[in-house]
């Protein structure tokens, strides 16, 4: 380990590694310092992701795929069911091998790497400007210096407030989530299964994501709006209960989702924020994996870029580069999430029975989303947008 | 009986840490970052918490608890 970096990186998961891994590879020096005893658990996630999402990042490998994704499944209230098939669409990952195989390209790329190191606080210089953090390891309170901190510290985001930016999330708009991988659960092992309606997950949804060998994870998230009322937890023991009552559980992990447009600043001199931190999360699907490598991988190129310019305001051009690759769209489907999440029961009904009356090889995501907006024509608009940009 | 003291008089939150699963919903929601979160320890930062209660709808497992009589030292 060296005395001072050219950057810092808090948190190890996704978003993380590639900032530490895109800044390396430029040939500053990094180092990522995680909280946890290990990088890539606990697996606070759902686990499934696009294909184009992974490959953009790293060679899709066996040894962290857990199933391959070939259908969704929609099902309405009352149990209609809308399969839309596609060609290999996406994974569900086996996430603690997957996220170490991610931290490793970035020690590959010469980024140093440090578990069970807690970061509580950031350094200043005179300027005001952040200039290091400080961490506790082993019992010991530390300080180190750098010239670029990326906070990656996931849905918490305190790293950011430290700074001044303004990260907590309004509590209506963060998915509460719990989660169980079960064994003995006989669904189609290359169909995610999705469940809409007020008794499953009110303003969410309710997941079944195959893992392989009839393992799946089982989890719904819900608004803090619903939570007020009746728990995540109470909404997963009702519907284990009714349907998998004796299945053996494997996992069970609680988790938030920040299903939100991006935080308004996600840098300020010497400081950046990625993944769930910057709020990088797909607010309509909840996916945060793919959005977050993104997220990270720019910000680790611009620090890179700014520290050899010898040039650290660069950083700050760091927000407009993410919202012309994603920021934008994120805003349209947090528009298309807050249309979604108000239907009633009766029209995720109606709209199940339209799309069914439509072949199955032509339904596609597109299609779904036009049928399920009828009724919503302020938000044809929007999904227009989406299929144009 | 003494109380534990927010920054608005007496504290009525109550994390339960044998229950967490430290997961960082409460962290995230939180408005005054009273919320320490490690790996497998968490408690409230009593002063600079205003006993909003956002932390107790936002918890997946219902482990935190809002106790309106105060919570004792």
């Amino acid at each position: 380990m060296q005395k001072e970096y050219d950057v810092i990186v808090v948190g190890a998961g996704p978003a993380g590694s590639m900032a530490a891994r895109f800044a390396a590879e430029k040939g500053v020096s990094v180092l990522m310092l995680e909280k946890d005893r290990d990088v890539g658990y606990p697996v606070r996630c759902g686990e499934a992701i696009s294909k184009a999402g992974v490959e953009e990042f790293i060679q899709s490998d066996d040894k962290w795929i857990a199933a391959r994704i070939s259908k969704f499944s929609f099902n309405a209230p009352d149990g209609s069911e809308v399969i839309i098939e596609f060609g290999e669409a996406g994974y569900v990952l086996e996430r603690r091998i997957f996220d170490y195989e991610l931290a490793r390209t970035a020690a590959d790329a010469g980024a140093d790497i440090l578990t069970r190191a807690y970061v509580n606080g950031l350094l200043f210089d005179d300027d005001g400007k952040v200039s290091g953090v400080k961490y506790e390891y082993h019992g010991e309170q530390k300080e180190i210096k750098c010239k670029v901190v990326i906070a990656a510290d996931g849905v918490e985001s305190r790293v950011g407030r430290w700074a001044g930016l303004k990260t907590h999330i309004d509590f209506r708009d963060m998915e509460s989530a719990v989660q169980i991988t079960a064994a003995n659960i006989p669904v189609d092992q290359n169909t995610l299964y999705f469940f809409f309606g007020k008794n499953v997950a009110p303003n969410g949804y309710f997941w079944i994501f195959p893992k392989g060998h009839n393992k799946a994870n089982i989890g719904l998230g819900i608004s803090g709006i619903i939570g007020k009322k009746k728990s995540a937890q109470s909404f997963l023991d009702d519907f284990m209960n009714k349907h998998y009552p004796n299945a053996p559980i494997l996992t069970k992990i609680a988790g938030g989702v920040p299903c939100s447009i991006t935080l308004d600043k996600i840098s300020a001199p010497g400081i950046m924020l990625v993944g769930d931190a910057a709020r990088q999360v797909n607010p309509l699907s909840g996916g945060g994996i793919a959005s977050g490598m993104i997220g990270g991988s720019i910000a680790g190129r611009i620090a890179a870029e700014a520290i050899l310019m010898n040039k650290l305001d660069h950083i700050l051009t760091y927000d407009k580069a993410w919202s012309d690759r994603l920021g934008k769209r994120h805003e349209i489907f947090n528009r298309i999430k807050e249309g979604i999440y108000n239907f009633s029961d009766e029209k995720f009904n109606s709209i199940a029975h339209s799309l069914l009356k439509i072949p199955i090889e032509k339904r596609t995501l597109g299609r779904v989303f036009s049928v399920a907006l009828w009724n919503n024509p302020s938000l044809l608009l929007d999904i227009a947008k989406v299929f144009v940009i | 009986m003494e109380y534990r003291q927010a920054k608005t008089g007496k504290l009525m939150i109550e994390i339960l840490p044998d229950r967490c699963d430290f997961c960082g919903c409460c962290v995230g929601v939180c408005p005054e970052d009273a919320i320490e979160l490690k790996e497998a320890e968490i408690f409230i930062i009593d002063p600079r918490c205003t006993n909003c209660a956002k932390c107790v709808w936002s918890c997946p497992i219902e482990v935190i608890k809002f106790n309106k009589n105060g919570i004792p030292k």
